[in-house]
């Protein structure tokens, strides 16, 4: 091997792999603790204490119900579509961890600055459809398949609004690469006229990762889990992993949209001491805490009106918004170019 | 009509329930306990497991009158009696079959000298069945145990008698 090759293929491509190594990690070891996270605070949030048991304040807990998933028998119906059945819950997990490349933890830090960034994002998102139609179809049962039918109309529904919400962002910063949309400066009276739209791509991120409000394809009191009743073991875990690994990850890309990214939180200058990657990580849990917030304070939604909501409601505030902005943008001449 | 369309555009009462979790999470007590290594108080009428006490001086209470046995709703209790050598009346057998018993309490009511209560321990779950037939041995040395706690209650319970 010459050294040229050892320089431009094999020095970059294992500094790659590492990358991606601790990228997966940390979505990982953020999936465990999130969970764990969650029932803290829900217990909190209901005046109890969560758990306690494993560990010094039940910090083990994660790792303990990992084992437990991980030991236990994994089930394929008989009367399934096997390898629809066994592939669905790869597929959903897989598409949870490939959206990581493009969002910019740092300056610089992003495996790959493609200019498209939004784009493939929001392609790979609307992916996850499939994820859970392969598995509400495969399982043939009829709560999967209910379930499985909520989600995909649900998730396509608030995409809509949510596509729109970010026409809005790219209005303002003319960029469709993440770092520029972070780095694009954003004076105070943008930042108002975005807020609404900021509050509703925070309910839209709800609906799209079939958390609380909106768990209608989960339903455990009436559909029974909905597409995931007939999951278990790994499987199970997968489809576990997957919606909180989605949870982060809508919350990094809020993190990425609205709330400044890598940058020290109101353009404090002296704040930029510490690294950006952790004010990111800060940023994205406060976003990650409203998720958990929204599930111990409020009920779940009727079907109807999750659709009401979503097409009655945000569809036309957020073409309303956009207008707006636009509008305004042109008449200030503030267009970025 | 219009403060209503206001209201639920900006979310008042949404905004609100969240308000009210916040308040739930940082300013009120938690309800829970962390039970093993924390108990909840218990009331000095308390009817747990039971005991067969002692006089000060070591002489068993039990004078053999069987009052405990009669009483018994759940015919829990079995008692065999003799004159001891010195010739005072005394239990050869006290058996509680603890499986039975209901904990209604009425055999410590019943008991003219304090000698069966039931005291505060209700920690004495057991693998097998077997473990739970106590004889008098068993119920002397529970006695022995939780006395301290038991006359400090039974002082404690006394003016509501």
């Amino acid at each position: 091997m010459s050294p040229d090759f050892v320089n431009i293929y094999v020095m970059p491509g294992l500094f790659m792999l590492l990358h991606i190594g601790i990228l997966v990690g940390a979505v990982l070891g953020g999936v465990a603790y999130l969970t764990y996270a969650e029932r803290k605070v829900m217990g909190a949030m209901q005046r109890r204490q969560g758990p306690m048991t494993v560990g010094p304040f039940g910090l083990l807990q994660p790792i303990a119900d990992g084992i437990k998933l991980l030991s236990k028998e994994t089930i394929v119906p008989t009367q399934s579509n096997k390898p629809v059945f066994i592939i669905a819950p790869m597929l959903l997990f897989m598409l949870a961890l490939v959206s990581w490349v493009v969002i910019p933890v740092d300056a610089k830090l992003v495996l790959a600055d493609i200019n498209v960034g939004i784009l493939y994002l929001f392609a790979i998102s609307s992916m996850g459809v499939y994820g859970i139609i392969m598995a509400g179809w495969a399982s043939n049962s009829k709560y999967a398949f209910l379930g499985a039918m909520r989600s995909a109309s649900q998730m396509i529904s608030y995409e809509v609004s949510m596509g729109l919400i970010i026409v809005n962002v790219l209005l303002v910063t003319g960029s469709l690469n993440l770092s520029e949309i972070v780095l694009a400066e954003r004076p105070l009276w943008i930042q108002a006229l975005l807020f609404p739209m900021f509050i509703v791509f925070l309910i839209s991120i709800l609906a799209e990762t079939n958390r609380a409000p909106f768990d209608l394809p989960e339903g455990e009191s009436e559909i029974t889990g909905g597409f995931m009743v007939e999951y278990s073991s790994m499987s199970f875990a997968l489809f576990f992993l997957g919606e909180y690994a989605n949870m982060i990850l809508m919350s990094a890309i809020t993190t990425v949209l609205f709330l400044g990214g890598w940058l020290p939180p109101f353009g404090i200058e002296s704040l930029a001491i510490v690294p950006g990657v952790i004010w990111f990580v800060l940023k994205t849990c406060g976003v990650l805490f409203v998720f958990l917030w929204a599930r111990a304070t409020l009920p779940r939604y009727r079907y109807d009106q999750l659709m009401r909501l979503g097409w009655k409601i945000f569809l036309p505030l957020t073409l309303i918004w956009v207008v707006l902005v636009s509008g305004i943008l042109v008449y200030t001449e503030s267009l970025p170019n | 009509m219009f403060v209503q369309y206001a209201k639920s555009f900006l979310l008042y009462e949404i905004v609100k329930g969240f308000l009210l979790t916040l308040k739930y999470m940082f300013f009120m007590p938690r309800v829970t306990i962390n039970y093993p290594n924390e108990k909840g108080p218990i009331s000095p009428r308390f009817r747990g497991e039971h005991a067969l006490r002692r006089y000060p001086n070591g002489e068993e209470r039990c004078i053999a009158c069987k009052l405990c046995e009669a009483i018994c709703p759940a015919l829990a209790i079995t008692i065999e009696a003799e004159p001891r050598e010195d010739g005072s009346r005394r239990t050869t057998r006290y058996d509680i079959d603890m499986t039975k018993c209901i904990y209604c309490g009425l055999c410590a009511e019943a008991c003219p000298v304090d000698a069966i209560v039931e005291g505060p321990n209700f920690e004495f779950s057991t693998e097998t069945r077997e473990e739970l037939y106590y004889n008098k041995d068993k119920l002397l040395e529970n006695g022995d145990k939780w006395e301290a706690q038991i006359a400090a209650n039974l002082v404690a319970d006394a003016p509501y008698r």
